[in-house]
């Protein structure tokens, strides 16, 4: 039970076999057992969630399912509910009650779905290992000394382990996509504008995106299919995206004739050979299926993240700036006047990871750089959604390794900032482009999940679902779960 | 590249201490030498991003729609009176 999907659970519930309240107590108790010993949850309410559970089968009973209808999906600390505290694991939102869930909750809600609590994230979802949390590391559930990836590590954790079946996370520079590979399950991000992000708290506005985290592709279609849609409250909300079939991308199943684009600058020295290799076999499987490999170039690449961490930051250092003991959030004690209100608030609130990213990017946008750091960074920006553009004319779809290396120890990397931005190397390019990308798990190396990542054209996640799914059909890696929580690996 | 690590912080609204500004300007320093290597990028003539599609912003009706929920909003804030959030004092 632990580690079923999401589908299988609806299927189970369409027929009876269980009940929403049944189903909630069971990851209630998951998570009472394990949550000691991965961190992945901040906030779990039982009350509360068992109380949506009986609403929820009441609503079954009386009016019929909707397309959720009882099933448990954990929602990143970084979204507004308006029931239990939202804090982006920063103790500067320490206690703070949204008055108003964001607007894929209400969509969440409306469609069924149980909130089973908040998760462990890095501060304000800077980070690439769920360490710089105020809450304290979360853990890799393949093993438990290691990091679930980041920023999104606790909705990764949490799927893994098996203490709920699906969770959502947001991406700003590959915060679904790397903790779903070294947590071994399936996470997409969707083109920028599909989905509100109203009511998530922003860290780089023109990157952030919300998407599903989950043990199957076609898990990650079920709550996609429901999350995206124009929401007036977002002003980057696009308005008439292209409509996609979600359920119906994952049955086209034939690999026959895909050209999958392989970029050179994603397959280099310095990975991981054992993660080469796991994504060199997934492609040829590919090949097994139907598909063509197509060798490409997207020659801007290794300036991605550089380009990356002066625009995030930038971007954070002027959404951070609301952070300020006015409104919401810490005030110091005994402020002496407004300044030392402010320097001190922040001071004591913000975690370092935030303090550098906020210094960093006040400095690019500051009188005098601006031209060489900001201005630069968005012209190179330019010439890398160019080389997507250009390798989009050749190939349907792109293949790459998700990350570089599989989860490393927590505390290995926390003293050089730098070696950390280097883990997400393979997903930060996408986001700079505004395009869909899915990471779903395509073997292991010493025992530690790896992932495959598949990037498509703007607004054709149909394109990625449908990749993702023949291979997943042809393969038996989303079956594997973590032995020391009791499941096959 | 040095930087002032004390004005970037005054500039930011974050006190530092000695100690933290002697650990977070190295850091600094070898952050935006990393991002140095974005000079090797030739750029002329290229358009900045300012959107990653060719989409036009939406509009919408000029309507007031939000209701007035002036006490829940201010219920999180750490000081108010009377319906206005409360400072120290700005002006001797």
């Amino acid at each position: 039970m632990p580690f079923s999907s999401l589908s299988d659970l609806k299927s189970q519930l369409d027929a009876g076999e269980t009940t929403a309240v049944e189903l909630a107590q069971r990851y209630l108790d998951r998570i009472d057992a394990h949550n000691g010993e991965l961190n992945a949850f901040v906030d779990v309410d039982h009350k509360h969630i068992i109380d949506q559970a009986k609403a929820s089968d009441a609503h079954r009973a009386k009016h019929g399912a909707r397309p959720l209808e009882g099933l448990p999906i954990a929602v990143k600390d970084i979204f507004c509910t308006q029931d239990g505290p939202t804090t982006c694991c920063s103790n500067i939102l320490k206690g703070f009650h949204a008055p108003y869930d964001a607007h894929v909750i209400t969509r969440l809600k409306n469609a069924g779905a149980i909130l089973v609590g908040k998760t462990n994230m890095d501060e304000f979802a800077m980070g690439s290992s769920t360490e710089t949390s105020a809450f304290g590391p979360c853990r890799n559930p393949w093993d438990v000394e290691r990091i679930p990836g980041g920023s999104s590590g606790g909705s990764a954790s949490a799927v893994a382990g098996g203490l709920v079946p699906a969770a959502l996370g947001t991406d700003t520079g590959g915060s679904i996509r790397q903790p779903a590979a070294v947590c071994g399950i399936t996470g997409l991000k969707p083109t920028y504008g599909r989905v509100s992000r109203r009511g998530i708290i922003a860290f780089a506005s023109s990157l952030d995106q919300a998407g599903p985290m989950t043990r199957t592709v076609r898990d990650t279609a079920m709550i996609s299919a429901i999350l995206c849609g124009h929401d007036s409250g977002d002003s980057t909300s696009v308005v008439n995206a292209p409509e996609i079939d979600w359920l119906a991308a994952c049955d086209s199943v034939d690999m026959k004739g895909l050209k999958i684009g392989k970029p050179k600058e994603y397959f280099v020295d310095g990975m991981d050979a054992g993660v080469r290799a796991a994504v060199e076999a997934a492609l040829a499987k590919c090949v097994e299926l139907g598909a063509e490999i197509v060798d490409i170039s997207l020659p801007h690449t290794k300036y991605a993240v550089a380009a990356y961490y002066v625009i995030a930051p930038s971007e954070a250092s002027a959404n951070l700036s609301r952070y300020d003991g006015v409104r919401f959030g810490k005030r110091c004690e005994n402020p002496q006047d407004l300044v030392d209100m402010y320097t001190r608030s922040r001071d004591e609130g913000f975690g370092s990871e935030v303090k550098r990213r906020i210094l960093t990017g006040t400095f690019a946008l500051s009188s005098g750089y601006y031209d060489a750091y900001y201005l630069k960074a968005q012209q190179v920006r330019t010439l890398i959604r160019q080389d997507f553009l250009d390798a989009f004319e050749k190939v349907d779809i792109i293949a790459t390794p998700t990350s570089p290396i599989p989860a490393f120890k927590i505390g290995e990397k926390t003293d050089d900032p730098i070696t950390m931005y280097l883990s997400d190397i393979f997903t930060i390019a996408l986001n700079l482009a505004g395009l869909p990308g899915m990471s779903q798990p395509c073997g292991f190396v010493e025992d530690l999940p790896v992932g495959l990542q598949w990037i498509a054209p703007a607004w054709r996640e149909d394109v990625l679902l449908s990749a993702a799914s023949a291979y997943e059909g042809a393969t038996d890696w989303t079956t594997k779960a973590p032995a020391a929580f009791g499941g096959e690996s | 590249m040095d930087i002032d690590v004390h004005k970037v912080a005054m500039l930011s609204r974050i006190r530092l201490t000695d100690d933290e500004a002697a650990h977070l300007g190295p850091q600094l320093s070898n952050i935006l030498g990393y991002i140095e290597q974005l000079s090797e990028v030739n750029t002329e003539g290229v358009v900045p991003t300012a959107h990653p599609h060719d989409v036009a912003m939406p509009q919408r009706v000029d309507a007031v729609t939000n209701a007035n929920r002036r006490d829940a909003l201010q219920a999180v804030a750490p000081n108010t009176e009377s319906g206005l959030y409360v400072v120290p004092k700005v002006i001797e």
